[in-house]
C-alpha cells in the first residue's frame, strides 16, 4: 500500500490530469466492449463470455490491415467490419442453436470458441506479442493540460468512443430500428408477429455488439500490445462493468466503465499490488447492495 | 389444530417407508465404495507405473471438487462461478499450517476444512440471498477478490510465485505421505470417503430438500423449509468437500500457488460437470476422468489444445446438448421403455 503517492497525486494537479485521462482511457475502451455485452445481454438474454474475442480480432485485423494498407483510416474500418462480419456467423451458425437452452450451454458455447478463436490466432499472427505502432499522424507533440501529459491519440479516442455512446443512446430511444430492437428485447414472439424477423435482428445486435468490440481493438492496437489471449482481461474488466452498471444498459456501461477506468488509474497508485481486488471489492459492493447494477431495471 | 394433527399423522405414516428404502441404497453405497477404494488400492500392485497413479491422485483432488461443485450445480440450482476459491483456501491454509504452525497432518487437514468452513459461511452469507445469474456473478467476484488478496499479500502466501519451498510432510499413524505410495492410497481414501459422505448428503432428507429448492424455491418455502438456511448450508457443506480437494491437490504438487483459487479452477469445475452431467451422482466423477485424460493426451499430441478441446466442448454443447452420464441414463431409459413396449 502507498497512500501517500495517491494523496501526493491528488494534490498536484499535473498528476491529477494525467491519471484521470488514463483512466478515461481505459474506461472508453472498456465502454467500447462492455457495451456491446450489454446490448447483447438485453436483446439475447445471453452473457457472451466470448466478446473478448472480438476484441481480439479487431486488434488484429487493424495491425494487418494498417500493415498491408497503411492507412489508419483503413485498418479500424477493417478491425470494426471484420468483426462485425464474424459476430453474424457466429450468432447464426453456433449460438442461434443454444437459445433455449440452459446458460450452462450457452456460456459452454462461448467457452469453446474463446479456447478456439484464441488457437486461431496463435496459428495464424504467431504466439508472441505484436505491436502495431503509432500512425504517423498521431506521433506529435503531447499536450500539456495543467502540466499533464496528454496525447492527442488519446483525444481521438475519447472522442470516438463518446460519440458511439450518443449515437447509441439516441438511436435506441428514437429511431425505428432502435424501437424494434427494444420491442424484441421485452417481446420477441410479438415482434415477430408483427412480421419482423427475429433471427434478423438477433444477428444484428449481435454483429453490432461484435463491432464495437472490434473497434475498441483497432483503437487499442496502437497503444496495447497484441497478443493471443489478449482479450481475456478485458473480458473480465467490462463482464465487472456491465455488471456494475447493470446489465442491458447503456448509461451504465459508460459510468461503470468511467469508474472502473478511474479506480485502475488511481488505484495503481495508491494500492499498486490490489488494483484488481479494488474493482473486485466495489463489485461485490454494489452486487450486494443493488444486485441489479447501478442502473439495471428490475428483472422479475 | 386438526390441519396440524393431519400434517403429522402424514408424516409418521411415511416415513418408515422411506427409512428402509434409504437404509438399503445407504448399505449399498457403503459397498460400492469399499469395493472401489480396493479396487484403486490394488491397482498399484497391477500396473506399476508412476504416471497412472499421479493420475489417479489428479483425478482425486478434481473429483472431489468437481462432486462437490454438482452438490450446488445439479442439486440446488445454484449455479457458482466461484467454488474454486475453496479449493484455492483448501491448499493454501493447508499449506501454510504445515510450513508455519509445524502441525502434525491430520490436525492441519481438519483446522483447513474448518478454516474453509467459516469463509464459506461468511461469503454465503453475502451471496446465497442473490438469484440466478447475480449468484453466479458475486461468486465470481469474491474468487476474484480472494486471487487478489493472495497475490497482494506477498509476505504470508508469497505472492505470484505462490508457497514455495515444499509442503514439510510429517509420519503420523505410520503414513508416510511423502512416499509415493502412500500419497496415493491416502487421496484414493479421501476420494471414496468424500464421495460417500456427499452421496449420504444428496441422499438425505437435507439433499431432497435441496432438490425441492431448485425446482421451486417458492413452493419450498411455503412448506416451511427456510431456503436461505438450506442454501448457506449446503453452500458451507460444498466448499469443505472442495477445500478437501484443494489439500490433496496441495500435497500432490507439495505448494499451493495462486492458479488454485483462480476463476479457471471454477471454470473447469463447471466444464466438467457439463461433460459428466449433472442430474446423477458420479457425472462429475466421469467428467473428471474424461477432461483428465483429454487434456493428458491432446497436450501431448498437438500445440493447439485449444482448438481440440473447443471442439469436443460444442461437441457436448451443440451435438449432445447434455453431459455423458445424462445422455447415457437417457440412452438406457429410452431403450428399456422401448423394450417393454
Amino acid at each position: 500500500m502507498d497512500l501517500d503517492a495517491l494523496t501526493g497525486c491528488l494534490a498536484s494537479p499535473a498528476c491529477l490530469v494525467t491519471q484521470t485521462t488514463s483512466g478515461f482511457i481505459i474506461g472508453m475502451l472498456l465502454f467500447l466492449v462492455a457495451v456491446g455485452l450489454t446490448l447483447i445481454f438485453g436483446v439475447l438474454k445471453i452473457v457472451n463470455f466470448s466478446h473478448g474475442a472480438f476484441y481480439m480480432f479487431g486488434a488484429y485485423f487493424a495491425m494487418t490491415a494498417y500493415q498491408v494498407s497503411g492507412s489508419f483510416a483503413l485498418a479500424i474500418l477493417c478491425g470494426a467490419l471484420g468483426t462485425a462480419v464474424l459476430g453474424l456467423i457466429f450468432e447464426r451458425v453456433f449460438m442461434s442453436r443454444v437459445y433455449g437452452a440452459d446458460i450452462l450451454m450457452q456460456l459452454l458455447v462461448c467457452y469453446a470458441f474463446v479456447l478456439i478463436f484464441d488457437d486461431v490466432v496463435r496459428m495464424v499472427w504467431g504466439p508472441e506479442f505484436k505491436s502495431m505502432g503509432m500512425p504517423a499522424a498521431f506521433q506529435v507533440m503531447p499536450l500539456f493540460i495543467a502540466g499533464g501529459v496528454v496525447p492527442p491519440y488519446y483525444l481521438l479516442l475519447i472522442g470516438i468512443a463518446l460519440a458511439v455512446a450518443v449515437i447509441l443512446g439516441v438511436g435506441l430511444a428514437r429511431s425505428r430500428i432502435g424501437k424494434v430492437i427494444r420491442a424484441a428485447a421485452q417481446n420477441p414472439a410479438m415482434v415477430s408477429a408483427l412480421g419482423i424477423n427475429p433471427g434478423l435482428i438477433y444477428g444484428g445486435v449481435f454483429a453490432l455488439g461484435g463491432m464495437l468490440a472490434g473497434l475498441a481493438g483497432a483503437l487499442a492496437a496502437p497503444v496495447r500490445s497484441l497478443t493471443p489471449g489478449m482479450g481475456f482481461s478485458v473480458l473480465i474488466e467490462s463482464f465487472i462493468v456491465t455488471v456494475i452498471g447493470g446489465m442491458g444498459s447503456i448509461l451504465g456501461a459508460l459510468i461503470g466503465a468511467l469508474l472502473i477506468g478511474l479506480i485502475r488509474s488511481f488505484g495503481s497508485l495508491g494500492f499498486p499490488l490490489f488494483t484488481e481486488g479494488l474493482m473486485y471489492l466495489f463489485m461485490v459492493i454494489v452486487l450486494v447492495t443493488r444486485p441489479t447494477g447501478l442502473f439495471g431495471k428490475e428483472v422479475a | 389444530m386438526t390441519e396440524l394433527r393431519a400434517v403429522q399423522t402424514g408424516r409418521s405414516l411415511s416415513v418408515p417407508r422411506v427409512e428402509t428404502r434409504s437404509q438399503r441404497s445407504r448399505s449399498l453405497d457403503v459397498l460400492v465404495a469399499l469395493t472401489a477404494f480396493v479396487v484403486l488400492a490394488l491397482l498399484p500392485s497391477l500396473f506399476g507405473s508412476k504416471a497412472l497413479l499421479d493420475f489417479v491422485i489428479r483425478c482425486s483432488a478434481f473429483g472431489l471438487f468437481a462432486t462437490s461443485l454438482n452438490l450446488l450445480v445439479g442439486y440446488t440450482g445454484m449455479i457458482s462461478f466461484g467454488h474454486g476459491m475453496f479449493f484455492g483456501i483448501g491448499a493454501y491454509s493447508f499449506g501454510l499450517l504445515m510450513q508455519r504452525a509445524g502441525v502434525s497432518i491430520p490436525v492441519a487437514f481438519v483446522a483447513a476444512l474448518l478454516i474453509t468452513a467459516i469463509a464459506a459461511a461468511i461469503i454465503g452469507a453475502i451471496c446465497v440471498r442473490l438469484k440466478a445469474i447475480y449468484f453466479a456473478f458475486v461468486t465470481l467476484a469474491f474468487q476474484m477478490l480472494i486471487h487478489s488478496t493472495i497475490l497482494a499479500w506477498a509476505s504470508l502466501t508469497g505472492g505470484d510465485q505462490g508457497l514455495r519451498g515444499g509442503i514439510p510432510r510429517p509420519v503420523f499413524l505410520g503414513v508416510d505421505l511423502s512416499n509415493h505410495l502412500h500419497l496415493y492410497v491416502t487421496s484414493c481414501a479421501l476420494l471414496v470417503l468424500g464421495l460417500l459422505l456427499m452421496r449420504q448428503i444428496a441422499q438425505s432428507p437435507f439433499g431432497y430438500t435441496l432438490r425441492m429448492i431448485r425446482d421451486n424455491a417458492n413452493r419450498a418455502s411455503f412448506v416451511g423449509i427456510d431456503v436461505w438456511r438450506a442454501k448457506l448450508m449446503v453452500f458451507v457443506l460444498a466448499a469443505v468437500f472442495a477445500s478437501a480437494g484443494g489439500i490433496v491437490m496441495a500435497l500432490f504438487v507439495s505448494g499451493a500457488y495462486p492458479e488454485f483459487a483462480y476463476w479457471t479452477i471454477s471454470g473447469e469445475g463447471i466444464f466438467i460437470n457439463m461433460l459428466g452431467g449433472v442430474t446423477t451422482f458420479l457425472g462429475p466423477m466421469v467428467g473428471t476422468v474424461l477432461l483428465l485424460t483429454l487434456n493428458d493426451t491432446v497436450t501431448r499430441l498437438t500445440d493447439y489444445y485449444g482448438i481440440v478441446l473447443g471442439i469436443v466442448i460444442l461437441f457436448f454443447a451443440i451435438g449432445l446438448r447434455k453431459g455423458l452420464m445424462d445422455f447415457a441414463v437417457g440412452w438406457y431409459t429410452r431403450r428399456r421403455e422401448r423394450e417393454h413396449c
